[in-house]
């Protein structure tokens, strides 16, 4: 964990150094086109957030795999608050560029609204349920649900056809200067590395927490 | 390299990777209070086993064998 946590630091101090004095500024957008090297990665780190709960309830359902639900629990937990401030920062960008903070007509942030309060929902089933196999089984189901989401929202913006939202990856490649892809990589890298980590440190704590009570409950 | 940056776009920009940074601090300032939180409670059971020979040996009566 350490070393994911030490790695993290350093791709993230590394990515927040290029953008502010490495990449050139965009021609069309200018100075506000550098949100894009945090929404884009925050944004894809939250679906690889909701894609890593929906394998790890797969595993609890498919292999019955121990400790599977706490997993998927917390992967859940960090793509809604990836998913938070993909929303927010895509608020923020998108008031600066386009002049308003949400468009309605726009398929890839309501699918993407869609999305986050899908998951956002998950956690009014689990706590609305006694723990137990029963809750786990439930939650499984419904977080396996919501990985259809993730390719229609991800994919919404290639197939529609009158957008104002950016297409920066097509099938012939990233269209951008190699030094923005770049920073665009290491910022990836950082808020993925960022992430594995809070999912670590929190996992950790809820696996402690769990142990707590059943020393306590022995003690008894 | 930094290009015409107005005060507009830089407050934007400012904004959004304030508020990111600030999640991040939020959160590990919930997971340090957490840790601190099981800490006192791994300590408590600590005492609680501690005491245990005290209480269980003071429970015990004599009595005549035979």
């Amino acid at each position: 964990m350490a070393a994911v946590a030490a790695l993290a630091a350093v791709l993230v101090s590394a990515a927040v150094a290029l953008i502010f004095f490495y990449v050139p500024t965009d021609a069309d957008q200018g100075f506000s086109q550098r949100i894009f090297y945090l929404h884009v990665p925050v944004a894809l780190t939250a679906y690889a957030c909701f894609g890593w709960g929906a394998w790890k309830a797969l595993r609890h359902l498919w292999k019955r795999e121990p400790g599977a639900d706490l997993e998927s629990y917390v992967a859940i937990h960090q793509g809604v608050i990836f998913g938070t401030l993909t929303l927010v920062t895509g608020s923020l960008w998108a008031k600066i560029s386009w002049g308003h903070w949400w468009l309605w007509s726009e398929s890839q942030l309501v699918l993407f609204l869609v999305l986050f309060l899908f998951y956002g929902a998950y956690f009014m089933l689990r706590y609305s349920v006694e723990p137990g196999p029963a809750r786990a089984n439930m939650c499984a189901v419904y977080a396996l649900f919501g990985v259809v989401l993730i390719p229609i929202s991800f994919l919404a913006i290639r197939l529609a056809n009158q957008l104002i939202h950016p297409v920066v990856f097509t099938l012939q490649g990233p269209q951008m200067a190699g030094s923005m892809f770049l920073t665009f990589c290491v910022s990836l890298a950082g808020m993925l590395a960022l992430a594995a980590t809070l999912y670590n440190v929190e996992l950790a704590g809820k696996r402690l927490d769990a142990r707590l009570r059943e020393l306590r409950e022995l003690l008894a | 390299m930094i290009l015409a940056i107005t005060s507009a776009e830089a407050k934007y920009v400012a904004a959004a990777y304030g508020v990111v940074f600030l999640a991040i601090l939020v959160y590990v300032l919930i997971i340090a209070l957490k840790l601190a939180r099981l800490e006192r409670e791994v300590g408590e059971l600590a005492d609680r086993l501690r005491d245990r020979p005290a209480v269980e040996a003071k429970r015990r009566e004599k009595v005549t064998v035979g």
